[in-house]
């Protein structure tokens, strides 16, 4: 009990480690969204492999937005590190 | 190869005779730059400000030991030498010679410093901070700023100097001085004229091209530009809005396409100073801001009542539809903008975090130094082909997403 409080609020104090905590699970959003992006177009591809260059530029498309929202979270964690 | 531009008679603007004025004004720009870049020694023994402010009164003692350690180059800090690079500057610094020793010398380009207050403008050269460095511990830690006529800069931020002390400190280290207001052209300024003046000179000398002989196949810098923009228009923009606004919109989209595209580029050129435009909240926020005021003012009936009152939707799910589509009208452009710097940022960190990682090992011994630096180096080569393609991609991916929200604003109900 007295750990768990003494960890709260040096964690809280001073945020660096949520921060990167906050970072590591940014990634894994990340790793999981593009991986879904990536085995279905995989899968589309094998499917019908003509439309592969289609199936391919809107894959890329699809990975930028998905990077762009754990950009995001990773330029808040930056934020709570730096300030 | 004689200069032969006679002003006297009317040239026509051949595509050698623009080649000839481009290579002068290159030549001219640079030999005037080198005029700019001073080599001066910054000089170590401005005072060294001791001041500490109250809550680390208990570290005198540490002030003390750690003033014998003064002359000796101060342990590499990898987190400041990353935001350092990535973050706008007053000057465009190139390389700094003799580092830690007595003769430093720094090969910088010091731009104009423009800033606002009360008494009015005050316009002076940037070297005049940079070469007046002045230390500082707050807290234990070791910092330092710059200071000149009444402003200090701390961080590449300018403030006003305060009357007893230069810089103040509160209880958890952040500066408390008053601010002014900064118009100075920074890096990032220089970088995106830099960047309009290659747009210029490329879309120019192809427009003059297809205008003097419109039914010739295209040769040349043509060949280069025609597919990019037939791509852009025909698989973004008009999938996007239709052929009939197609053209309305085209200049705005293309030009944000190449610009963006070509301000990426610019950033992952090494030695010449680091720019990193797009990856300055202020240069994406006005971007972002075009794009939401061109939406706005273009939307139709048909957009306002989307979002304000969507038809075939039952009334209490419009009571959360409704309030997520007014956030949406200001977070899609917010969203542009927080996705092109971040991953423009994200980029330049990666490259810095694995040259920083050289000079970490380097600390320990040069053998582990050069050793970590092949498989740096031989990583970094491998991050600046996908940084290539995340370059095109984020120009890409926000001119689509533009393209798509005008297209939105646009829309003819389809029924």
């Amino acid at each position: 009990m007295e750990f768990l409080a003494i960890f709260l609020q040096t964690v809280v104090s001073e945020g660096t480690g949520l921060a990167a905590l906050g970072a590591g699970v940014a990634a894994v959003g990340a790793g999981i969204g593009v991986g879904r992006i990536g085995g279905s177009a995989l899968e589309s591809i094998a499917r019908q492999p003509e439309s592969s260059g289609e199936i391919r530029a809107n894959m890329i498309v699809a990975a930028a937005l998905v990077e762009g929202v754990a950009l995001f979270a990773i330029i808040i964690c930056l934020l709570v590190v730096l300030k | 190869m004689a200069l032969n531009l006679k002003l006297t008679e009317k040239q026509p603007l051949t595509l050698t005779n623009r080649l000839k004025l481009t290579l002068v004004f290159v030549l001219f720009t640079l030999l005037s730059a080198n005029s700019f870049a001073h080599t001066d020694s910054i000089s170590h023994e401005s005072s060294h400000e001791k001041t500490t402010t109250d809550t680390s009164a208990a570290q005198d003692h540490n002030d003390h030991t750690e003033a014998t350690h003064e002359d000796h180059k101060p342990k590499f800090d990898a987190g400041e030498m990353i935001i350092h690079h990535i973050s706008d500057a007053h000057e465009i610094h190139f390389f700094t010679l003799n580092e830690g020793k007595e003769n430093e010398k720094h090969a910088s380009i010091y731009l104009p410093v423009i800033i606002k207050n009360e008494s009015g403008f005050h316009v002076f050269n940037a070297s005049h901070f940079y070469h007046n460095k002045k230390d500082i511990t707050v807290n234990g830690k070791h910092m330092h700023y710059y200071e000149h006529d009444g402003f200090i800069m701390f961080e590449e931020k300018i403030y006003e100097a305060g009357d007893t002390h230069p810089v103040f400190f509160d209880s958890e280290g952040k500066i408390t001085n008053a601010s002014v207001l900064d118009l100075s052209p920074t890096k990032s300024v220089v970088g995106m004229f830099i960047t309009i003046l290659l747009l210029v000179l490329l879309f120019g000398s192809a427009a003059r091209k297809y205008k003097s002989n419109p039914n010739k196949a295209p040769s040349g810098l043509q060949g280069f530009l025609e597919p990019l923009v037939l791509f852009l228009r025909d698989e973004v923009i008009i999938p996007a809005m239709g052929p009939k606004h197609a053209t309305r919109f085209m200049p705005f989209l293309l030009t944000t396409f190449f610009f963006i595209w070509f301000a990426n580029i610019l950033g992952m050129i090494p030695f010449i100073g680091g720019f990193n435009i797009m990856g300055t909240l202020g240069v994406t926020i006005v971007l972002a801001t075009i794009v939401f005021i061109k939406t706005t003012l273009n939307g139709k009936a048909y957009y306002w009542t989307h979002i304000f009152w969507p038809h075939g939707v039952p009334l209490p799910i419009k009571f959360i539809l409704v309030p997520i589509e007014i956030i949406s009208i200001f977070m899609k452009p917010l969203v542009l903008m927080i996705r092109l710097t971040a991953n423009m940022t994200a980029g330049h960190i990666i490259f810095m975090a694995l040259t920083a990682l050289i000079f970490i090992f380097g600390q320990q011994s040069a053998v582990a130094g050069y050793s970590i630096g092949i498989g740096s180096a031989a990583f970094m080569v491998f991050m600046y082909f996908i940084e290539l393609l995340v370059a095109f991609l984020q120009a890409y991916v926000f001119t689509l997403l533009a393209a798509s929200y005008f297209g939105s604003a646009l829309e003819e109900p389809h029924h």
